[in-house]
């Protein structure tokens, strides 16, 4: 828009000087233009861009204790890497990982989706209740962990308790200290934790079907659970993707919750990609095979910014 | 008088407001199981201590005591949040309003590829920036500093800040800055005098989010800082439960002043939040 000033103040005939002038204000407005953006664009390239190169580096560079008083990190190929995955507990930690994210995804949306439906007739308190809901997942994680392990706890958590008065079981369950139900512990946190996000994305994109068609199926007669699988659910698909793959990436990363619960013991069988990387830089003081994990859970976590990036531009873009 | 209805309502009006009490009071339930945690955390901060044996289900008095416990030992944590959160909410604001800004109404040659990388970041673990940074950080002086600890947890919020603001802005109208223009403020001024006082909103949304993120942070805490000189309250609450497990009062008190700004920002800016988790799609 300032070019068609330019242009008309310019002595139109002379030609020559015009353009000249022109592509200087311009030039010049394009650097105005990248004051605004190069802030932030620095920022994120010390804070991220910087981090992720290093990381790759750091994978390659034999770290010590006394690293950091001498600033000796020599190249060591692929010894790292060896060690890291020859190591069990590395192994061990994928596996977790695994079991964690996908068992926490599940919960989570399952029960987040139950409540978008539920949610999503009109009742009295309605919006508010649906508000306060959202407590779980804003405060803090280390907090919620830190509560937990109260509730859990054998001998005085309250849901032993419940449970024992209740006649599910008969005597005190072990939740966070035994290794076979510990993970399984983690998981029920963080689907609780998880719920929220689930229910308000999920209502979300409930709300943007048309009432239309569900009443349409359910005057063809269609009972409720054949129209929600055969309308509601088909057409809440992409609201889904979104959902689960934006789920996976932060869940996958998660380590507040697991050191604050269990501190990944006990015997190590919450110890996942998260707590084995903290665990290798930050106690044992090798960054190098904690760069190692961190560029694996990178490597995990890309592949699903991938299929994000992908929904997001055919599904989520819906003109934002 | 007898004059029969030519259909019968399927649903009749009391069935139908019954079963909106009915589900209401499901609702609530919900409510009930879902924010018992969160409820026993408020019943045993208000529980007097050692009393680990049997707790109420009911808050008794006398539970004051757990607070000024708390407060006394953790009082200075509960500050250095604060003013790490504030100090993130200031950086992240900066950087991300005029980069909202332009990367919404100008046409920016890479506009969209740093709108692509800002989706991006989104998705690195924070531990895995946590590994590189600490040892940059060690060569910038930067360890156990404040300044380090505020610049790294607005890494939090930028990205997310930037979407929402982003948003927000593509539907300003061009005519009203080009307006300023004419009358003679620079880009600048104009961006300053009229873009941010009709993006308030969206700015105390994206600023309270920040905050949380930034309250909420554990990971940077604990990598980036070796002494106690900075330790915010999530690092510290985690250090009390390795060595003080019995005295659970005071750790959930603790808790309960640490959940408190989450609190506030659902009473607050309950309608943006929802907005927000949808719109910024993080965490």
């Amino acid at each position: 828009m300032t070019t068609t000033v330019t242009t008309a103040a310019a002595p139109a005939p002379a030609g020559h000087p015009a353009p000249d002038t022109a592509a200087r204000r311009r030039r010049r407005a394009t650097l105005l233009r990248w004051c605004f953006v190069a802030p932030a664009a620095l920022y994120l390239l010390a804070f991220f861009g910087y981090p992720l190169v290093r990381n790759i580096l750091m994978s390659f560079q034999h770290y010590t204790p006394h690293t950091f008083f001498t600033g000796e990190s020599p190249f060591n190929g692929l010894d790292n890497w060896r060690a890291v995955f020859r190591n069990p507990l590395f192994v061990d930690s994928l596996g977790h990982t695994l079991v964690f994210t996908v068992g926490s995804l599940l919960g989570q949306f399952v029960l987040g989706l139950a409540l978008a439906v539920f949610f999503s007739r009109r009742f009295p308190l309605s919006g508010v209740v649906r508000a306060v809901l959202l407590l779980p997942w804003l405060v803090p994680m280390v907090v919620s962990a830190v509560v937990w392990r109260k509730l859990l706890d054998q001998e005085s958590g309250v849901i032993n308790t419940l449970l024992m008065d209740l006649h599910l079981t008969s005597s005190a369950v072990p939740w966070l200290s035994s290794p076979d139900l510990a993970l399984l512990a983690a998981i029920l946190v963080n689907i609780w934790i998880g719920i929220p996000f689930n229910m308000v994305i999920l209502y979300g994109g409930l709300q943007e079907i048309p009432r239309e068609l569900r009443e349409a199926a359910a005057l063809d007669g269609a009972g409720a659970w054949r129209t929600f699988r055969s309308v509601t659910l088909p057409l809440l698909r992409p609201v889904v993707t979104v959902v689960l793959i934006l789920g996976f990436m932060s869940t996958v990363k998660i380590l507040d919750l697991i050191l604050a619960l269990t501190g990944g013991g006990p015997a190590d069988s919450t110890q996942t990609l998260g707590t084995v990387t903290y665990q290798l830089s930050f106690q044992q003081l090798d960054f190098g095979q904690g760069a190692v994990v961190g560029n694996v859970l990178v490597l995990v976590s890309a592949v699903f910014a991938v299929l994000y990036l992908r929904a997001n531009r055919s599904d989520f873009g819906q003109g934002k | 008088m007898t004059a029969v209805p030519t259909r019968a309502p399927l649903v009749s009006p009391l069935t139908a407001s019954s079963r909106r009490a009915v589900h209401t009071a499901a609702a609530l339930a919900i409510l009930a199981v879902l924010l018992f945690p969160l409820y026993w955390m408020l019943n045993i901060a208000l529980q007097p201590g050692e009393s680990l044996a049997a707790t109420r289900w009911l808050p008794t008095s006398g539970g004051w005591d757990n607070f000024q416990r708390a407060l006394s030992s953790q009082g200075g944590s509960l500050v250095t949040s604060l003013v790490v959160a504030l100090g993130a909410v200031v950086v992240c604001l900066l950087l991300a309003a005029p980069a909202s800004y332009a990367l919404a109404q100008f046409r920016l040659r890479g506009g969209r590829a740093m709108v692509f990388a800002t989706l991006i970041t989104q998705m690195v673990p924070g531990i895995v920036i946590a590994n590189a940074l600490y040892s940059a950080y060690v060569d910038l002086g930067l360890v156990n500093s404040l300044l380090g600890l505020i610049l790294a947890d607005a890494s939090l919020g930028l990205p997310f800040a930037i979407v929402l603001l982003r948003a927000f802005m593509v539907s300003i109208p061009g005519e009203v800055v080009e307006a300023a223009l004419v009358d003679g403020a620079n880009r600048f001024t104009a961006f300053v005098r009229i873009v941010l006082p009709m993006s308030r909103n969206a700015l105390i949304t994206a600023g309270l989010f920040t905050f949380l993120f930034a309250w909420s942070d554990f990971v940077f805490a604990l990598t980036l800082n070796t002494t106690d000189d900075v330790k915010p309250i999530t690092l510290s609450m985690y250090e009390y439960i390795g060595a003080h497990v019995s005295d659970w009062g005071a750790v959930m008190a603790t808790a309960v002043v640490s959940a408190v700004p989450a609190a506030i920002l659902l009473v607050v800016a309950q309608k943006y939040v929802a907005a927000g988790i949808t719109g910024g799609s993080v965490k």
